[in-house]
């Protein structure tokens, strides 16, 4: 008799789902089939990146997963008398949720188990699919793993867009006593999520991820730099490195392969500065989160001054797809030289946020108005800022940019991270350039001069623009640029670097913005 | 609540006998003496800095470029708002501005009696579902000044 087998439910355990009541969910679902007598088995698994139905909750069925959302706590009784756990007929019922429009259309490499796997179960990972890329790389001589990574035209997620396998290649040339892979969980970009919900929602991608580039490089200890704010992402992680380690996957002895690797997390303390790499490595180190003068490049001399493969959590957990179904897959997806896919985050104000993986190629257009529905106050969309605080704003006339490094490096802008803000046409942009400026001076490390001292500078200077008379206006604006100009050339790191970008992209698309009012 | 010194010595002690053969264990030592008692006391940076054979100038010079690291105790209630881009973008300014007024405080501050503490910060990724806080350590979503009056209201905060 069915009804009385356990019935399987997924409640994501994803921060942005808890974050609107999923762990009530969970609670009000166990305690309500316990009264009922019904047997069952809850998974907190990760988000399939849908948030404007979450807490989204799976039950599996005869006939497949079946999606009901958004779910509130109060709600599961009504749902339970409606059949939920045999998939019945309700108002919040979404069916298979792979079918909806949302999920059709994306080519997901990179989170592809994102939302379906058991985050905690390392059984389930392998079952998915996960460690065939390491097993495929513990028959590799080193440098052959590092040529199938270049070859697949991967280029670093976290923003710099590197190559990733000259990255490697350096690392795995030099001669050292020690070598580390550190990973830059300090997803500090708003906007941006995708690494937090990978290392929620599949922390073995991440994990296997680093033990390949460990196995690459000659790296036996592996650091993830992870921001302070992820408390849920280090649970899911310290879960997760345990049971890798219990079953072989880490340690003295990678599956039997004679090959040590391991890896340790490491909490930041709240400073932006420190998703910079030599700030992080600074910061991994125990001190003040300064950036350091380059050369030497951290592949040369990185942490505690060994050669060090410093990668965003995006790129470690592209690297598994890559080994197990080989280069050539993963770089004919894509445009130009952004190879690949991109987990896109689309977030702020737009009626339906979340993650969009696809091969690079979308425009601006098809995220925020196919997937995002538009504005979510139901306003005219304005712009967007894309690739974090140091990103630059769009107009909604470029909408038609496309979503990939060279696009938008051509347009004055960067894809950063992937993350895409969107603004109504209640924004001022103005106070956005001031903002800028503001959190720049903010989280300067106040290692040089342009970046300490411009963004202060900055903000006084947009003060004026907004208070003065129309007279010292024109000036004021010149001045503005040129403080930019001094900024982005002589800014040791792309914090002060990269600040002009957003506030020169409000300055020249929304002039009359500047205007005194 | 400031500490008494032979806690903040007992604290710094297990801290650095668990941390002190890791490389680099500065940060984790000062994590694990904010998640004892809740701050990193004054008095706790010489103990700090003897035992790593830092200077006191080193170790305070850590502790007070992190902005996760508090010198003095936070109230019993910590209300973080994030005043990022995409939390901006769904009326943040506004729910700062109410925050501030119903909590009558300003950013970086503690209330007189003690019950809370208002906090700026800087991007929770939860940027889909902005705005964002974090509650006493419980990330909030689509947070609005309701949210915000039933805390206070709770915390008994006087209206």
């Amino acid at each position: 008799m069915s009804a009385r087998a356990t019935v399987t439910v997924f409640v994501p355990g994803d921060a942005g789902a808890v974050s609107l009541g999923a762990d009530a969910v969970a609670g009000a679902l166990a305690r309500e089939c316990q009264r009922r007598e019904l047997p069952l088995r809850i998974v907190r698994n990760g988000s399939r990146g849908l948030y404007w139905l979450e807490p989204l909750v799976e039950v599996v069925t005869d006939a497949g997963r079946v999606a009901y959302g958004p779910v509130r706590a109060a709600e599961v009784p009504a749902l339970l008398d409606a059949g939920l756990l045999e998939g019945g007929q309700h108002a919040l019922r979404l069916g298979d949720i792979e079918g909806h429009d949302w999920l059709r259309g994306q080519q997901r490499l990179t989170t592809a188990r994102l939302g379906i796997v058991d985050p905690a179960d390392i059984d389930d990972y392998i079952a998915q699919g996960g460690y065939v890329g390491l097993s495929t790389a513990l028959t590799m001589p080193p440098g052959e793993i590092v040529r199938v990574v270049t070859d697949s035209g991967l280029r670093g997620r976290g923003g710099a867009a590197f190559p990733t396998g000259i990255k490697w290649k350096t690392v795995h040339d030099q001669v050292a006593p020690q070598k580390y892979i550190a990973c830059n969980a300090d997803e500090g970009d708003s906007g941006t999520f995708a690494d937090r919900m990978l290392m929620e929602g599949d922390p073995f991608a991440l994990i296997e991820g680093m033990t390949i580039a460990g196995l690459a490089v000659g790296a036996t200890q592996g650091y993830i730099y992870l921001r302070v704010e992820y408390p849920h992402a280090a649970r899911a992680l310290a879960l997760a490195l345990r049971a890798a380690r219990e079953r072989g996957y880490l340690g003295r002895d990678v599956r039997d392969s004679g090959r040590a690797f391991d890896i340790s997390v490491r909490l930041g303390a709240g400073a932006y500065i420190c998703g910079e790499e030599t700030s992080m490595l600074e910061s991994l180190e125990g001190r003040r989160g300064e950036v350091r003068v380059r050369p030497p490049l951290p592949a040369i001399k990185g942490l505690f001054g060994q050669p060090t493969v410093v990668n965003n959590v995006v790129t470690l957990a592209t690297v598994p797809v890559i080994l197990a179904r080989g280069a050539p897959l993963y770089r004919d997806f894509g445009v130009g030289k952004s190879r690949g896919t991109i987990p896109l985050q689309l977030a702020g104000n737009v009626k339906r946020g979340g993650l969009v993986e696809r091969a690079f190629g979308l425009t601006v257009n098809q995220l925020v108005y196919d997937y995002g529905g538009g504005s979510a106050t139901g306003r005219p969309v304005r712009a967007v800022q894309i690739g974090g605080p140091l990103g630059a704003y769009l107009p909604e006339s470029r909408f038609d940019t496309v979503l990939e490094y060279e696009a938008l490096a051509a347009s004055d802008g960067l894809l950063g991270h992937g993350g895409v803000v969107v603004f109504d046409d209640s924004v001022d942009m103005a106070r956005m350039a001031r903002y800028a400026l503001e959190f720049c001076a903010i989280e300067s490390c106040g290692k040089c001069t342009p970046c300490r001292v411009g963004s202060t500078r900055g903000v006084e200077l947009v003060d004026r623009i907004l208070a003065g008379s129309n007279g010292a206006h024109a000036g004021d604006i010149a001045l503005l640029d040129e403080l930019c100009d001094t900024m982005a050339n002589g800014s040791l790191c792309g914090l002060g670097g990269l600040t002009p970008y957003p506030v020169r992209s409000a300055l020249r698309n929304f002039g009359e913005d500047f205007r005194r009012r | 609540m400031t500490r008494e010194r032979s806690s903040i010595e007992r604290c710094v002690d297990a801290a650095v006998t668990r941390m002190r053969h890791e490389p680099g264990p500065l940060l984790e030592i000062l994590h694990s003496v904010q998640n004892d008692l809740g701050y990193v006391p004054p008095e706790s940076v010489p103990l700090i800095a003897d035992a790593l054979n830092l200077s006191r100038a080193e170790v305070h010079g850590v502790v007070s470029f992190y902005h996760h690291f508090r010198e003095r105790p936070a109230g019993q209630h910590t209300l973080q708002l994030c005043r990022a881009e995409a939390c901006q973008a769904m009326n943040g300014d506004a729910l700062a501005a109410y925050a501030r007024k119903r909590l009558q405080l300003d950013f970086g501050e503690t209330r007189d009696d003690g019950r809370v503490t208002l906090e700026a910060v800087y991007c929770l990724g939860n940027c889909a579902c902005a705005p964002s806080a974090m509650i006493d350590g419980q990330l909030r979503g689509r947070v609005d000044p309701q949210t915000i009056e039933e805390y206070a209201a709770d915390w008994g905060v006087p209206a």
